[in-house]
């Protein structure tokens, strides 16, 4: 499981959480968020995201 | 200063800052009345997609996110929208609106920061736009309908993303700017050099070193006279020269200003109950226009305002430009330091280190961005 951290503010989504507000389910894959899902902070697409290196 | 308990707080501005703190304080509190006052629509939208716009293929109408009556519902406050304030009178705890009063327990300055404006003889205004929200976007987009060139003035980081939308929307593209390179201030020379030749290669024009003197309507166009004389034909002005806080109703009502309304690291003005953040406020002797400052005094003040007094803690805020024909991110140094730099045509990393040897900065372009997160990791945070 990666995570993905918006580049605008900074929000981390972590594909073992998902984002249960919005309906992703925890475990959801960042390829199968849908494609016009927005940052629940700052609202920017999922182009502004990029994958974390731990 | 008899103000009770049930007095609301009140929240100024119904950007970023403001649905943000709105936001964050529900997470912590959800009965305490709340009320936002904007002078704009009050729909909800993200600032920084206006400059994505074409790339990302959305009108302004697909950049408003929610209106103010779903945003009210959602967080359980009321929104009064096109509600201009007028002053404040921090002893008595009032907000002035035009002849009305409004009485706060907390009052949140959220009001964000005016373009600057220039006056541009020739009578071209109508073609000259500045794009500071939403609205502003949506009037520059009902213009452009139809035209072929827009003529960009300033180089600077939002400059620079709508000469890069804008050539992604078809559109010919010129820049004019007094700078002799591109994000002046922001990053190293080379760094906005790169940032040149990567849009130059996409199409556009640059016009460095100089300025905008006239601009007149001619059958349908804008004749551009620059400060060297040259000419350009254009079909509508964008000014985007840059930001300033808005501080003046602040200085009115005797609050301490200075590059912004000033706060220490509790968002606390000068003034009790009065606090501020976003692209108003100076945080610590920081002015930072950007969105993950605000998000992190969003998070502090909520803490505050529902009882758990909180200092606001930056850590390494990296900026990142959106330019895909060259794209930059840049943490600036923390101090005084050296640029140490890397270059392979519009790809340049640039390291920036202290006397003793420190990384405290950063600005990579093209291919470099990539080293963001491992670079972000070595640099010190803005606090400790
Ligand atoms: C094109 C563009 C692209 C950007 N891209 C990025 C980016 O990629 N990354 C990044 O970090 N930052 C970016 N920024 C900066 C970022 O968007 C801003 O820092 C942020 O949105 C500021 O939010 P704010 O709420 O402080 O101000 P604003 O969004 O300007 O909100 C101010 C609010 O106050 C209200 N108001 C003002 N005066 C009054 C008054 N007298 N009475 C009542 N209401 C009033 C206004 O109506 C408005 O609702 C960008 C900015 C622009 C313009």
């Amino acid at each position: 499981m990666k995570k993905w951290q918006c580049v605008v503010c900074g929000l981390i989504y972590d594909e073992s959480k998902g984002w249960p507000e919005d309906g992703i389910a925890a475990g959801t894959a960042w390829e199968d968020v849908p494609s016009d899902w927005l940052c629940p902070d700052c609202g920017v697409g999922k182009e502004d995201f990029e994958m974390v290196e731990m | 200063m008899n103000t009770t308990q049930r007095d609301p707080i009140v929240i100024v501005g119904t950007g970023l800052a403001g649905y943000t703190l709105a936001r964050e304080i529900r997470k912590l509190d959800k009965n305490t009345p709340i009320v936002m006052v904007t002078a704009d629509d009050g729909y909800s939208y993200s600032k920084p997609m206006l400059s994505t716009g074409f790339s990302k293929q959305k009108t302004a109408d697909e950049l408003a996110m929610a209106e103010p009556g779903k945003m009210a519902e959602q967080l359980s406050l009321i929104v009064r929208t096109f509600t201009v304030v007028t002053g404040i009178k921090p002893q008595q705890h009032l907000l002035e609106i035009n002849g009305e009063s409004l009485r706060y327990s907390k009052l949140v300055l959220a009001w964000g920061a005016d373009v600057i404006r220039i006056d541009i003889p020739g009578g071209a205004n109508e073609r000259i736009f500045s794009i500071n929200d939403l609205m502003d976007y949506r009037r520059f987009r009902d213009v452009l309908e139809g035209k072929k060139r827009v003529l960009l003035m300033g180089a600077g980081l939002i400059g620079c993303e709508f000469a890069n939308d804008l050539i992604a929307g078809g559109f010919e593209v010129d820049v004019v700017a007094p700078s002799d390179t591109a994000l002046p201030g922001l990053v190293p020379k080379v760094i906005g050099d790169a940032v040149v030749t990567g849009l130059t290669q996409a199409g556009a024009r640059f016009h460095l070193g100089r300025t905008v003197q006239e601009a007149a309507i001619q059958e349908g166009h804008v004749q551009v006279q620059l400060s060297d004389g040259e000419k350009l034909s254009t079909d509508l002005v964008v000014s985007a020269i840059g930001l300033r806080p808005r501080v003046k109703l602040a200085d009115d009502a005797g609050l301490t200003i200075n590059k912004g309304v000033v706060v220490n690291r509790a968002l606390e003005t000068s003034e009790a109950d009065i606090y501020a953040l976003g692209d108003c406020a100076e945080v610590d002797g920081h002015v930072m226009l950007y969105v993950m400052p605000l998000m992190a005094c969003a998070r502090t003040l909520a803490q505050t305002l529902t009882g758990s007094q909180s200092e606001v803690k930056y850590g390494v805020m990296p900026v990142v430009v959106k330019t895909p024909a060259c794209p930059v991110a840049v943490a600036p140094p923390i101090g005084e330091g050296e640029w140490k730099i890397e270059q392979n045509g519009i790809d340049v990393k640039a390291e920036c280190y202290d006397a003793n040897g420190a990384l405290i900065g950063f600005a990579l372009s093209g291919q470099f961005v990539d080293a963001r997160q491992q670079l972000a990791r070595q640099v010190p945070s803005v606090h400790d």
